[in-house]
C-alpha cells in the first residue's frame, strides 16, 4: 500500500451499488473486511462463516464448526488467519487456508458479541453477554483466557483493540478503554447503552453509538465530546458503526434501512444511503478506499463511490 | 647458521649454504644448462623421470620389465624332489633394487613406523595435544603415549636442529634482546578490556637492562593454536572429569576454569609421582566403604562452589605469590591498577576526571554505649491511679523518662482508638477491640465502678501482704499466697467481669464453675480470702488446695488466653445477615452527577474515571508492550473483595426479567403495563421504561409489598441509578426471598436464573421455538404469546410466503417480523437484540435437514409442555385476547387477500385459548421449522 494519492476532489461517499452477495447463511451477522480490503468475511446465522471476494462476489470458503449463530469475526494482519465468536460462548480460532478449527476457546458464560485480534494477531480479545472480556493467547496451549476484562457492568456489546489498548463498549452505558502500556482504565459514562465503539483512523478519537440513537465522537485522551450525530434510528438493536477511510465522515446503521453518512467536523448529515427494507444490522469499511459492505438480512452489499469503475481485483 | 652477521645487519636473516667465495681472476662457472643436468643411477645410468613413484625415476632393466637376460620365464622344475623349495613369490620379487633402498617405496633399513611413534619429542604437537587434552572429556588420555616413548624426529626438526635450533625455543632470527612491551598507542583504539600491565614479567624487563649488549636470544616459543575441530556435542569449553582429581582425590587444589595453561598440563606425570601414597582406584559414595578401607573422609569430597573464581580476574602468575599473602610488591603493583587512565579516545566536548568518582561513604553503626547489655527487660506496668501515682513516678523516675502529666498518655500508652480518637476519626463500627464495647452504656459504667473499687483495693490488699512479708510473720504461709497476690494485681488491672462472663472453665462441674465465678468477684472485690471464701466448707483440705490452685491458674490462664486470642483474631468484615456488599476500591460511582453531566453534554472529566489497571504480564509480551507495573503482581483492578455475590453482579438482569410473573402472582402490585407484553423486559428497552415503569421499581415495590405496606413507587427520575444498584438491590432481594420462601413459589427467583447459570450450550443448540417454549417456566406467558403468534405467522408463511414482504411495513420491524423473535434467544437476551432477519427463500432452502432433529426435540418436550399449559391457561387467555386485537389493527392494513389469512390466524389466535394442548403441538409441528 502505497501512500494514498492526494485526490484533488473531496471525498466520495460509496453510493453506487456495486455487486450484492447472496450468502445463503441465514441472517448476516457482521460483516467484516480483512486488513487489506480485499476480501470479506459474513457471519451467518447458520453457524458459518465465509469468505468472499466481495467485489467480484465470489465465495472462497467457507468455515464450519461453530455450534451456533456466528456474531463476530476478524481477520488476523498476516491474513493466515481468522478468529471468530457466536451463540455457542465459543471463540474459534480457524486456520484461512485449510478451513480447520485451529483453536476454539470456551470460557464465556454467554454468547460472544464480539472478537478481535490484537496487531501481532497474537491475542483474541473477545467481549461476550457475559460482561467480561477475555484474552486469549493465541500462542499458547493454554484453555484458560489470559486475562479476563471483567469491569463491565453488562454485556460487552463491542471490543476494538490498537497497538496498546483496548476499547470496550458494554450495556451499562460506559466505554472503558484499557491503556496497557500506561496501566490504566479509562471509563467513559454515556448513559445509554453501547452498541458500538471504534478508534478514528488517527487513533486520537473514538466514535461511540448507542442506544439512544445517537453517535458520539469523544476525544481519546481526555473524553470530551468532539461531536455528536443523529438522525438515524437505533434504538434496540446492536447496529454498527464506522469511520471512513480518511477519517472523513462517520457512518452508522440505522433500523430504518438505510445507512447514514455525517460529515465528521460538521456533523451535518452527508448522506443517507437507502439499502432495503430491513435493518442495516453490520458494516463494513474498506480501510483504504471508499467501499463500503452493508449486511441487511440474509444478503450482503457492496458499494463504491460513483466515478468507480468496475475493475479486475485481486484475487 | 643463521643470524651469524649479526653486527652487520640483525634483521637480514639467511638460509641455507653461501656458496664459495670466487678466486682472483677465475670466471664465473657457467651455469648447467638444463638438458644437461641429467641423474644417474649408481651404476651410472641414466635415470629417466618416468613418474611420481619412488622418486620418480626408473625402473626396471633399461626401462623394461625385463632384464639383461630378457624376459625368460623360469624354467620347469620338477615338483616331486623339491616340493618343498617352492617358493611363494611374493612382491619383492617383482621389485628393483631401487625400490628396497633407503628411499624406495619399501626401504629395507628399520625404522621406526609412525603407527609406534609417539611425538612426545615433538614439544609443539604435544603442546596442541596436551591443549586438546585438557579439554577433551578425558583430560590427560595421552599418559600412555608418554609413558611409551619411542623416538623418531621429523626431518623438520632435525633440520631444525641441525640450524641451531634448540627444544624449548621459539623459530626465528636470534635476537639480541627481548623486545620491549609494547606501550599502548595513544593513537590506536583499543577496544574491550584494557592489557593489565603485565605484574610479572615488569622485574624481568628490568633485569634487560644489565644484559651484555653481544648477547642474543632465541625468540620465545609460541604455543601453537590448536585447530582440532569440536567433533562432540559437549557444551564450549566444556571439560571433562579431570583424572587427576577422579582417581588421586587431589580436590584441595583450586580449580581456574579460565586459565589451565600448558604449565598446568606440563605436570601432568608429576602429579602421579608425588601422590601421597594413596591407592589409586575409584573410590566414592556408590561404592561405600569397604571393609579394608580406613578412612572414610573423602567420600564426600566433592567440588564445591567455593573452589571456583566467582570474579574473572587475570591470571595467576604461576608462582603462586598472589592474592593477599603475595609479598608487597605484588600488591603494590595491582594498586597501581587502579591509576590506569582511560585508553579509549574521548569524545569533543568531554575530558578525563581530573578526580576519581568519590565513592559511596559508608557510615559505620552508632557506637554502643559501654554499659549497654543486649537484653530487654520489661518494666511493670503499673496502672495509672491515685493511689499508686507514686510508686508509677518512682518507676518512670528510674527509667529515667520524666514523669508525664496523668492527663495525657505516652504515645505507647494509647491504643488503637484512643490514637484513633485524637486524630480526629470516627471509630470503626461493628470492629470492637474488646468485648466491653459489645456492653451496653449502663453495664459499662457499672464496670468502671467495680474497676476503681477493685483497684482501691489492690492496692491496700498489696500494701498489706507486702507488710505481712515485711515483718516475717509466717501466720500464712500457703505456697498460694504469693501466687495469689500476683495473680491478683495481674486481674485487677482490666477486664476480670467479661473475663468471669465469657470463660467457663468448668462448665461440666456447674458446682465447681459457681464456686469459681464467686471466686472471680470476690477476688475483683479484693478480698485476700477469696479462695477461701468461696470454697466448699465439706471438702476435705486436700482438695480445697487443689482447688485453690486451680482457680488461680485458670484465673491467670485465661487472662493470658484471652489477650492472646484476640490477637490473633479479628472480627469477621462481613456479618452474614449485613446487607453490605464489598466493592472493588475504584468504583464507578456518581452516576447520577454523571448522567446530568452527559444531559448537558459535558464530555470530559465529569463522565470520566480513571482508575489504576494491571494488565497481565503476559498479555503486556503478547502487545509488545513494557508491563506498566513490573513489580506488581495483581491483575486488574485493584479491589478489595466483592465476590460474594458476583453470581448476582452480572445475573441483575435475569432477576428483572423473572419480576413479572412474579408480580403476576403476588397481584398486590397494580399492573401498569400496557401493550407489547410479549417482550420481556431487559434493560435494553430503555425507551420503553422510560414511558412505563422501571422493572426495577416494580422489583422494589414488590420486595417492599412483601415486608411491609406497599408504598408509592420509586419516581421514574431514580431509574437510571437503579440500575446501577441493582447489584445490592438482588442482593437484598435474595434475602427477601430467603425471608419469603414460604410464600410459594411465585417468589423464588425463576427457573430462568439457574437455566441460565448452569444450562449447557447444547441447550441452546436445539434452540426451536419449542425449546424456548419449554425452558422458560416464568415466562411463559410472554414466550407463549409469541408462541401463538408465531404459529399464525408461520401458517401465513405458507399460504402467502412471497406475499409478506409487501404486507408487512419496513420501518418497523420488530411487531413486524414475529419470527424474529424465535430466533432470539430468549433467555439471553441481555444486550442490544440482534437485527431481525427476514429472507424467506434462503431460509427455507436452509432449513429442511434439521426437520427430523427438531421433531424429536418437541416429542421429548411434550409433557413438560402440556403440564405447564394448563397451569398457565388462565393466564395465557387474559393476554391473548388483548394480543388478538393488536393483531387485528394490523392485518386491517394488509390487502384482502392476506385479511383472509390474517382473520384465519385471528380465529386461531382466538381458538388457541381454549385450545387442547395436542392440537397445540399439532399445529406446532406443522409449522415450517425456523432455526432458532
Amino acid at each position: 500500500m502505497a501512500f494514498p494519492e492526494p485526490k484533488p476532489r473531496g471525498p466520495e461517499l460509496p453510493q453506487k451499488r456495486l455487486k450484492t452477495l447472496d450468502c445463503g447463511q441465514g441472517a448476516v451477522r457482521a460483516v467484516r473486511f480483512n486488513v487489506d480490503g480485499n476480501y470479506c468475511l459474513t457471519c451467518g446465522g447458520d453457524k458459518t462463516l465465509k469468505l468472499w471476494n466481495p467485489l467480484r462476489g465470489t465465495l472462497l470458503r467457507t468455515y464450519s464448526g461453530h455450534g451456533y449463530e456466528v456474531l463476530d469475526a476478524a481477520g488476523s494482519f498476516d491474513n493466515s488467519s481468522l478468529c471468530s465468536g457466536g451463540g455457542d460462548k465459543a471463540v474459534v480460532l480457524w486456520d484461512v487456508a485449510s478451513g480447520q478449527v485451529v483453536r476454539k476457546f470456551r470460557g464465556h458464560a454467554g454468547k460472544v458479541n464480539t472478537v478481535q485480534f490484537n496487531e501481532e494477531a497474537t491475542v483474541i480479545l473477545s467481549g461476550s453477554i457475559d460482561s467480561s472480556i477475555r484474552c486469549w493467547d493465541c500462542r499458547s496451549r493454554r484453555p484458560e483466557p489470559v486475562q479476563t476484562l471483567d469491569e463491565a457492568r453488562d454485556g460487552v456489546s463491542s471490543v476494538k483493540v490498537s497497538d496498546h489498548e483496548v476499547l470496550a463498549g458494554s450495556v451499562d452505558g460506559r466505554v472503558r478503554r484499557y491503556d496497557l502500556r500506561k496501566g490504566q482504565l479509562f471509563s467513559d459514562y454515556v448513559g445509554s447503552p453501547i452498541t458500538c465503539t471504534c478508534f478514528s483512523r488517527d487513533g486520537q478519537c473514538t466514535l461511540v453509538s448507542s442506544l439512544d440513537s445517537t453517535l458520539r465522537l469523544l476525544d481519546k485522551d481526555t473524553g470530551e465530546l468532539l461531536g455528536e450525530y443523529t438522525g438515524h434510528k437505533n434504538r434496540e438493536y446492536k447496529l454498527d458503526c464506522c469511520l471512513s477511510e480518511r477519517d472523513t465522515h462517520v457512518v452508522s446503521c440505522s433500523e430504518d434501512g438505510k445507512v447514514f453518512f455525517w460529515d465528521l467536523v460538521e456533523g451535518a448529515l452527508a448522506l443517507a444511503l437507502p439499502v432495503g427494507p430491513g435493518v442495516v444490522q453490520s458494516l463494513a469499511y474498506h480501510p483504504t478506499e471508499p467501499c463500503l459492505l452493508t449486511a441487511m438480512g440474509g444478503s450482503v452489499q457492496c458499494w463504491r463511490e460513483e466515478a468507480y469503475e468496475a475493475e479486475d481485483g485481486p484475487g | 647458521m643463521a643470524a651469524q652477521d649479526s653486527d652487520s645487519d640483525e634483521d637480514l636473516v639467511s638460509y641455507g649454504t653461501g656458496l664459495e667465495p670466487l678466486e682472483e681472476g677465475e670466471r664465473p662457472k657457467k651455469p648447467i644448462p638444463l638438458q644437461d643436468q641429467t641423474v644417474r643411477d649408481e651404476k651410472g645410468r641414466y635415470k629417466r623421470f618416468h613418474g611420481a613413484f619412488s622418486g620418480g625415476f626408473s625402473a626396471g632393466y633399461f626401462n623394461t620389465v625385463g632384464s639383461k637376460e630378457g624376459w625368460t620365464p623360469s624354467s620347469f622344475v620338477s615338483s616331486r624332489q623339491n616340493r618343498a623349495d617352492r617358493s611363494v613369490l611374493g612382491p619383492e620379487d617383482f621389485m628393483d633394487e631401487e625400490d628396497l633402498s633407503e628411499f624406495g617405496i619399501a626401504p629395507k633399513a628399520i625404522v621406526t613406523t609412525d603407527d609406534f611413534a609417539s611425538k612426545t619429542k615433538d614439544r609443539i604437537r604435544e603442546k596442541a595435544r596436551q591443549l586438546a587434552a585438557a579439554t577433551a572429556p578425558i583430560p590427560g588420555a595421552t599418559l600412555l603415549d608418554d609413558l611409551i616413548t619411542p623416538a623418531k624426529l621429523s626431518v623438520g626438526f632435525e633440520l631444525l636442529r641441525k640450524m641451531g635450533w634448540k627444544e624449548g625455543q621459539g623459530i626465528g632470527p636470534r635476537v639480541k634482546r627481548r623486545p620491549r612491551r609494547q606501550k599502548p598507542d595513544p593513537g590506536l583504539k583499543v577496544y574491550g578490556c584494557a592489557l593489565p600491565p603485565g605484574g610479572s614479567e615488569g622485574s624481568e624487563d628490568e633485569d634487560d637492562d644489565y644484559l651484555p649488549e653481544n648477547v642474543t636470544f632465541a625468540p620465545k616459543d609460541v604455543t601453537p593454536v590448536d585447530f582440532t575441530p569440536k567433533d562432540n556435542v559437549h557444551g564450549l569449553a566444556y571439560k571433562g572429569l579431570d583424572p587427576r582429581q577422579a582417581l588421586f582425590g587431589t580436590s584441595g587444589e583450586h580449580f581456574n576454569l579460565f586459565g589451565e595453561g600448558p604449565e598446568g598440563a606440563s605436570n601432568l606425570l608429576g602429579d602421579i609421582g608425588v601422590n601421597k601414597g594413596r591407592k589409586l582406584g575409584i573410590s566414592g559414595q556408590a561404592f561405600g566403604v569397604g571393609a579394608l578401607e580406613e578412612e572414610d573422609d573423602d567420600i564426600y569430597a566433592t567440588e564445591t562452589l567455593s573452589k571456583y573464581d566467582t570474579v574473572l580476574k587475570d591470571e595467576e602468575p604461576g608462582d603462586g605469590l598472589y592474592g593477599w599473602t603475595a609479598p608487597r610488591q605484588y600488591k603494590s603493583q595491582k594498586e597501581s591498577e587502579k591509576d590506569l587512565r582511560y585508553v579509549g579516545k574521548i569524545l569533543d566536548g568531554f575530558s578525563l576526571a581530573s578526580k576519581p568518582l568519590s565513592s559511596k561513604k559508608i557510615y559505620p553503626p552508632p557506637e554502643l554505649p559501654r554499659d549497654y547489655r543486649p537484653v530487654h527487660y520489661f518494666r511493670p506496668v503499673v496502672a495509672a491511679s491515685s493511689e499508686n501515682s507514686h510508686l508509677l513516678q518512682v518507676l518512670s523516675e528510674s527509667a529515667g523518662k520524666p514523669m508525664h502529666d496523668p492527663g495525657t498518655h505516652s504515645r505507647h500508652q494509647l491504643n488503637a482508638s484512643k490514637r484513633g480518637e485524637l486524630l480526629g476519626e470516627t471509630p470503626i463500627k461493628g470492629s470492637a477491640t474488646s468485648v466491653l464495647e459489645f456492653l451496653s452504656q449502663k453495664d459499662k459504667e457499672r464496670i468502671k465502678e467495680m474497676k476503681q473499687a477493685t483497684d482501691l483495693k489492690a492496692a491496700q490488699v498489696k500494701a498489706r501482704s507486702l507488710a505481712q512479708h515485711a515483718s516475717g510473720s509466717r501466720a500464712q504461709p500457703l505456697p498460694a499466697d504469693v501466687g495469689h497476690c500476683s495473680w491478683h494485681v495481674a486481674l485487677s488491672g482490666g477486664t476480670a467481669t467479661t473475663r468471669a462472663s465469657s470463660f467457663k472453665p468448668f462448665a461440666k462441674d456447674p458446682e465447681k464453675q459457681k464456686r469459681y465465678e464467686e471466686f472471680l468477684v470476690n477476688m475483683k472485690r479484693g478480698r485476700k480470702d477469696a479462695v477461701e471464701q468461696c470454697l466448699d466448707p465439706s471438702m476435705t483440705e486436700w482438695e480445697r488446695g487443689r482447688e485453690r490452685d486451680e482457680f488461680s491458674r485458670a484465673a491467670l490462664l485465661y487472662v493470658s488466653s484471652h489477650s492472646t486470642l484476640s490477637s490473633r483474631f479479628t472480627h469477621a468484615k462481613e456479618e452474614d445477615d449485613s446487607d453490605q456488599v464489598e466493592v472493588p476500591r475504584d468504583q464507578e460511582n456518581d452516576v447520577s452527577d454523571k448522567q446530568s453531566a452527559v444531559k448537558m453534554k459535558m464530555f470530559g472529566t465529569l463522565t470520566r474515571d480513571t482508575f489504576e489497571w494491571h494488565p497481565d504480564k503476559l498479555l503486556c509480551k503478547r502487545f509488545n508492550v513494557p508491563d506498566p507495573y513490573p513489580d506488581s503482581t495483581l491483575v486488574g483492578l485493584p479491589r478489595v473483595k466483592r465476590d460474594k455475590y458476583s453470581v448476582f453482579n452480572f445475573l441483575t438482569l435475569q432477576e428483572t426479567a423473572s419480576l413479572p410473573p412474579a408480580q403476576g402472582s403476588s397481584e398486590k402490585v397494580p399492573q401498569p403495563r400496557a401493550p407489547d407484553k410479549s417482550r420481556k423486559p431487559s434493560r435494553w428497552d430503555t425507551s420503553k421504561q422510560e414511558k412505563k415503569e422501571d422493572s426495577i421499581s416494580e422489583f422494589l415495590s414488590l420486595a417492599r409489598s412483601k415486608v411491609g405496606p406497599p408504598k408509592q413507587e420509586s419516581s421514574p427520575s431514580v431509574k437510571k441509578e437503579e440500575e446501577h444498584v441493582t447489584e445490592s438491590l438482588s442482593d437484598e432481594m435474595v434475602n427477601k426471598e430467603v425471608d419469603s420462601q414460604p410464600e410459594g413459589e411465585g417468589s423464588r427467583p425463576s427457573m430462568d436464573l439457574f437455566k441460565a447459570i448452569f444450562a449447557s450450550s447444547s441447550d441452546e443448540k436445539s434452540s426451536s421455538s419449542e425449546d424456548e417454549q419449554g425452558d422458560s417456566e416464568d415466562d411463559q406467558a410472554g414466550v407463549r404469546e409469541a408462541d401463538f403468534k408465531s404459529s399464525q405467522e408461520t401458517d401465513l408463511v405458507e399460504t402467502s410466503s412471497a406475499a409478506h414482504d409487501s404486507k408487512l411495513p419496513p420501518q418497523d420491524p420488530a411487531p413486524s417480523f414475529p419470527i424474529q423473535k424465535m430466533q432470539i434467544d430468549q433467555r439471553e437476551e441481555f444486550g442490544p437484540r440482534l437485527p431481525p432477519v427476514f429472507c424467506p427463500n434462503a431460509r427455507q432452502k436452509l432449513e429442511t435437514p434439521q426437520k427430523e432433529k427438531h421433531k424429536k426435540n418437541k416429542e421429548k418436550h411434550k409433557a413438560k409442555k402440556e403440564h405447564r399449559r394448563r397451569k398457565e391457561k388462565k393466564k395465557k387467555h387474559r393476554k391473548h385476547k388483548h394480543k388478538g386485537k393488536q393483531k387485528n389493527k394490523k392485518s386491517e392494513k394488509s390487502s384482502s387477500s392476506e385479511s383472509t389469512d390474517s382473520s384465519d390466524s385471528q380465529s386461531d389466535d382466538e381458538g388457541t385459548a381454549d385450545l387442547s394442548p395436542q392440537e397445540l403441538l399439532r399445529r406446532l409441528k406443522r409449522l415450517p421449522l425456523r432455526r432458532q
